[in-house]
């Protein structure tokens, strides 16, 4: 309906929306909604159509195609944008994925209006929504609003807090028939990392992070058997990726990737500040580092002053010692 | 092949920011300038890219105040051919697609078979440009590249697109948009060679009205920079490691609920 703010739904590519799209539907019900979802997937589940019901979707516009699949701007900005100038949704949101903060960026480039990416906040001040979003990687934050509707913004996950599951409430329906432009970039292969067992990193409740202090990359198996007990993704600082500890991918800073976990622990991180920005909106932080006046224990909610080869292994053993009670 | 590189001039990593009397602005007092890090993968990416081929030109372009030409020459020195400098101030509250559309206008008289730029650059930290430029273009784009190849008759790319848990293998015909992530390639620093011979390369200015922009008004608008909530100060837990740890796991259960 006109004036409904859209969530744009994030996939596991298999069928269902991931779980942070519950912080999605969450803020767009506290900004007052209509909130309604706009699903462009090669193939929904019924469980998954349910499933946005419960996190308060009172309607899903689904765009099903098998051109969809990979996502590629240029089939799905051009579905989206003819939806929305028809519906006239007052803003659009996604969470910041790889493939939602490019093709948001598209979109609002489509329709001519403004992008708040990486959102951390968002307020209706009067009828205007006014965004939060961290610059200078993270060091200062800015406030922007847009000069039109619809607004759209990406949303940084874990900040936002996640819509209550409403059992036995559902969305209803609706198939769009789209024409889906022929797509000139072809998918080639998908190359698959190698699986770690743990959490993407961005997406993590909990990250632990291992800095120079860990001395090499035999000794990231350390923190690997304590993310495997708590459930938690395992980065990097750049100086253990630089000297080739750990691939790029698991960069955690400014010039890697920006996590906001509930829980952070750092060890051997001395928190320069590029690797500050990355990680300074983590909830809880956790510090283990030889050296006192390391930078990080100044933002660390609990820290340790020890040797890390000491502390993590007994701190992995203390956790399954919590967790198998 | 003609490749046209976009970059910015930002503040460094290790700079501290500060807000200026004008709380929509940075003070600019005492900021060692850099190009942002992202845009270096870019440029040296480019130049392979001619190398490997033999013969070409890469252009180096950027939004920006008169400060901006230092990253130009930066780019150059790398071993650019030339640069375009946009610089208007009428482009100083430019939002990501106002800057979208000047790039553009600049790519349509540039004409290049494929624009390059940074994933994003590290003072607004929106990584949306290379794709609204794109979108305005009606080009493809890919995101996050760690690997191109251009075919010989330079007509398609194939790229690497990282996604999460893994690399999305395209090919893309030309032109197209690539936006560049950590992990392409290693940026090479500029030789005294190719620091003497920047200052002869071209940079050419050019003001709004020449890119033929009707409008420059952003669609997105800062109202104020703020900075950070302060943490509340946090607890060094004392003792034996032991116990430390101990400690460490009840306050993280009872006091923080984090685990």
């Amino acid at each position: 309906m006109a004036g409904a703010i859209w969530c744009v739904v994030e996939d596991d590519r298999k069928g269902t929306p991931k779980k942070v799209m519950t912080e999605v539907l969450g803020e767009a019900a506290r900004l007052g909604g209509p909130v309604e979802c706009v699903w462009l997937t090669d193939k929904a589940t019924d469980d998954g159509l349910t499933q946005l019901g419960g996190w308060g979707a009172t309607k899903v516009w689904l765009l099903e195609n098998a051109g969809l699949a990979p996502y590629r701007g240029e089939t799905w900005v051009p579905p989206l944008a003819e939806l929305a100038a028809k519906e006239s949704p007052k803003a659009i949101l996604a969470p910041v994925t790889s493939r939602m903060r490019e093709f948001m960026a598209r979109l609002a480039a489509k329709l001519g209006v403004g992008l708040s990416a990486d959102s951390v906040g968002l307020k209706m001040d009067g009828d205007k929504l006014v965004a939060t979003r961290p610059v200078y990687a993270g060091k200062l934050l800015s406030r922007v609003t847009w000069a039109k509707q619809p607004w759209i913004a990406t949303l940084r996950p874990n900040v936002f807090k996640p819509a209550e599951v409403q059992a036995g409430k559902t969305a209803q329906v609706e198939r769009v028939s789209a024409t889906i432009p022929a797509a000139h970039m072809k998918l080639v292969e998908r190359r698959e990392e190698a699986a770690t067992g743990l959490p993407e990193l961005t997406e993590a409740e909990i990250v632990i992070s291992g800095g120079r202090g860990m001395k090499g990359p035999e000794n990231y198996v350390i923190l690997e058997e304590m993310g495997s007990v708590i459930g938690a993704a395992v980065g990097a600082s750049r100086a253990a990726v630089d000297a080739g500890w750990r691939p790029h991918r698991f960069q955690i800073g400014q010039t890697g990737r920006t996590i906001s976990p509930k829980l952070y622990l750092g060890f051997g991180v001395s928190g320069a500040i590029q690797h500050l920005a990355g990680m300074r909106t983590s909830k809880v932080i956790v510090a283990v580092n030889k050296d006192p006046e390391a930078p990080i224990f100044k933002i660390a909610d609990y820290g340790i002053v020890g040797d890390l080869f000491e502390v993590a292994p007994l701190l992995t053993q203390e956790f399954k010692h919590l967790l198998d009670k | 092949m003609k490749i046209l590189v976009a970059v910015k001039q930002v503040p460094d990593t290790a700079t501290q920011v500060k807000i200026s009397s004008d709380p929509k602005a940075i003070d600019t007092a005492g900021i060692t300038w850099i190009v942002s890090p992202y845009d270096e993968f870019a440029i040296e990416e480019a130049l392979r890219i001619k190398e490997k081929r033999g013969q070409g030109e890469v252009v180096a372009v950027t939004l920006g105040p008169d400060r901006a030409k230092e990253a130009l020459r930066s780019a150059l020195a790398m071993g650019c051919d030339r640069a375009i400098h946009v610089n208007d101030p009428a482009l100083t509250a430019a939002d990501t697609l106002t800057m979208a559309r000047a790039l553009a206008a600049v790519v349509k008289q540039e004409a290049p078979q494929l624009v390059l730029c940074g994933r994003q650059a590290i003072d607004d930290d929106a990584g949306a440009v290379g794709a609204q430029l794109a979108e305005v273009l009606g080009w493809p784009c890919a995101s996050w590249i760690m690997e191109e190849a251009v075919d010989g008759d330079a007509k398609n790319i194939r790229v690497g697109r990282q996604v999460e848990g893994g690399l999305e293998i395209f090919d893309i015909p030309l032109p197209a948009v690539l936006s560049a992530q950590k992990g392409l390639n290693e940026p090479r620093y500029p030789t005294l060679k190719g620091i003497m011979g920047a200052k002869k390369k071209e940079i050419k200015d050019v003001k709004a009205a020449d890119l033929g922009l009707s409008s420059t008004t952003p669609e997105l608008t800062v109202t104020a920079l703020e900075a950070l909530p302060a943490r509340p100060p946090g607890r060094i837990i004392p003792g034996e490691v032991k116990d430390a740890v101990k400690e460490l796991v009840r306050s993280l259960r009872e006091d923080a609920k984090a685990i």
